[in-house]
């Protein structure tokens, strides 16, 4: 399925029905046996295939959610053009992969559009790590999302998403996202399971890496 | 994205769901807490409460009752401090958000590497 069209969908079907009857529960339950939950953000402009990747992993269907940022939060963050407005909403899709009989990772993809930055320590502190997804016909579209991981200390590696010819190599990539040499950048296609999964699988390796390089630190 | 559609929402109707209130204490609850019910839903009881209860008989995420109710995060965190408070719900808390170190430790991260393998 197309990204952008899903994503779409996926808007559309988060609002304006609060407090309408919940729909049957498309999703699995939890074992009982699961005491932990992690957390991974998936972070890209509208349409960069972020809902398609969570889809190609996750053990349910993606689900969406919202969250408001109230009149009393937007006195303290500066938001520019919204601060006419009493609440700001941010939605974001997840999806989840048990990971054995105690611990569930959610995957969580989110909109890397300035207002959402606020809300990132209320909802996605205590995350892993992130995954910024590139979409290489609006490179400049990331450049905003990599400056404030950054700024949140978030470790996080870079994704093309990548389904056709590359006008550009990874290094000259490398080059227009100034990305510095130790963070990982590579190609995948967000609608393959296997290309996703290995997106992931590269940036726990980049964690552990930088995980046991600080617990060996003196 | 569907911020004209909550805008066009009533807020009287969410005011009416947490009883007037309007913050949580935010750092009860993460995102992906999970909830489980310790009693049945009783009669007359809330229907936004009774849901809850139904819905985390097998432990539940957070992130997962706001989706199914098609409530805000913060309104769904009202919610559960109030059963969370009466003993109705019991929290899994994520060990990484106890955690103030901003790098997981290597052995969980391991297990996750096995987990994903899997996939």
């Amino acid at each position: 399925m197309d990204s952008r069209s899903s994503e779409l969908a996926g808007g559309q079907l988060g609002g304006g029905q609060l407090l309408s009857p919940a729909p049957p529960r498309a999703s699995l339950p939890l074992a009982d046996s699961i005491t932990d939950a992690l957390k991974i953000v998936i972070v890209g402009g509208f349409g960069v295939g972020k809902t398609t990747m969570v889809r190609a992993v996750s053990e349910i269907r993606p689900l969406s959610t919202e969250e408001t940022m109230t009149g009393a939060g937007i006195g303290i963050d500066d938001t520019g053009g919204v601060r006419e407005k009493n609440t700001t909403t941010v939605a974001f899709d997840f999806g989840r992969i048990t990971l054995n009989e105690r611990m569930v990772l959610y995957l969580f993809g989110a909109p890397g559009q300035e207002r959402f930055w606020f809300l990132w320590d209320r909802l996605f502190a205590g995350t892993l790590g992130a995954v910024v997804l590139v979409d290489t016909r609006r490179v400049a579209d990331s450049w905003y999302a990599i400056d404030r991981l950054e700024h949140h200390g978030m470790p996080f590696i870079v994704a093309r998403n990548n389904f056709g010819e590359p006008e550009h190599t990874l290094p000259q990539l490398r080059d227009a996202l100034s990305l510095s040499d130790d963070i990982p950048l590579v190609d995948c296609d967000a609608r393959q399971r296997s290309s996703s999964k290995s997106v992931l699988i590269s940036l726990v390796n980049h964690l552990y890496t930088l995980s046991t390089a600080q617990e060996t630190s003196p | 994205m569907i911020r004209e559609a909550i805008d066009g929402e009533n807020p009287d109707r969410l005011y009416t769901v947490t009883a007037g209130r309007s913050r949580a204490d935010e750092n009860a609850f993460d995102l992906v807490t999970l909830i489980v019910s310790e009693s049945e839903p009783a009669p007359g009881m809330q229907s936004e409460l009774a849901a809850i209860l139904r819905m985390c008989r097998t432990p539940t995420a957070l992130v997962e009752i706001a989706s199914e109710l098609r409530l805000p995060v913060s309104v769904v965190k009202i919610l559960l401090c109030d059963l969370h408070d009466t003993g109705r719900v019991s929290a899994r808390h994520p060990s990484s958000a106890a955690v103030k170190t901003p790098l997981p430790r290597p052995e969980i991260l391991k297990q996750v590497l096995v987990g994903l393998k899997k996939l």
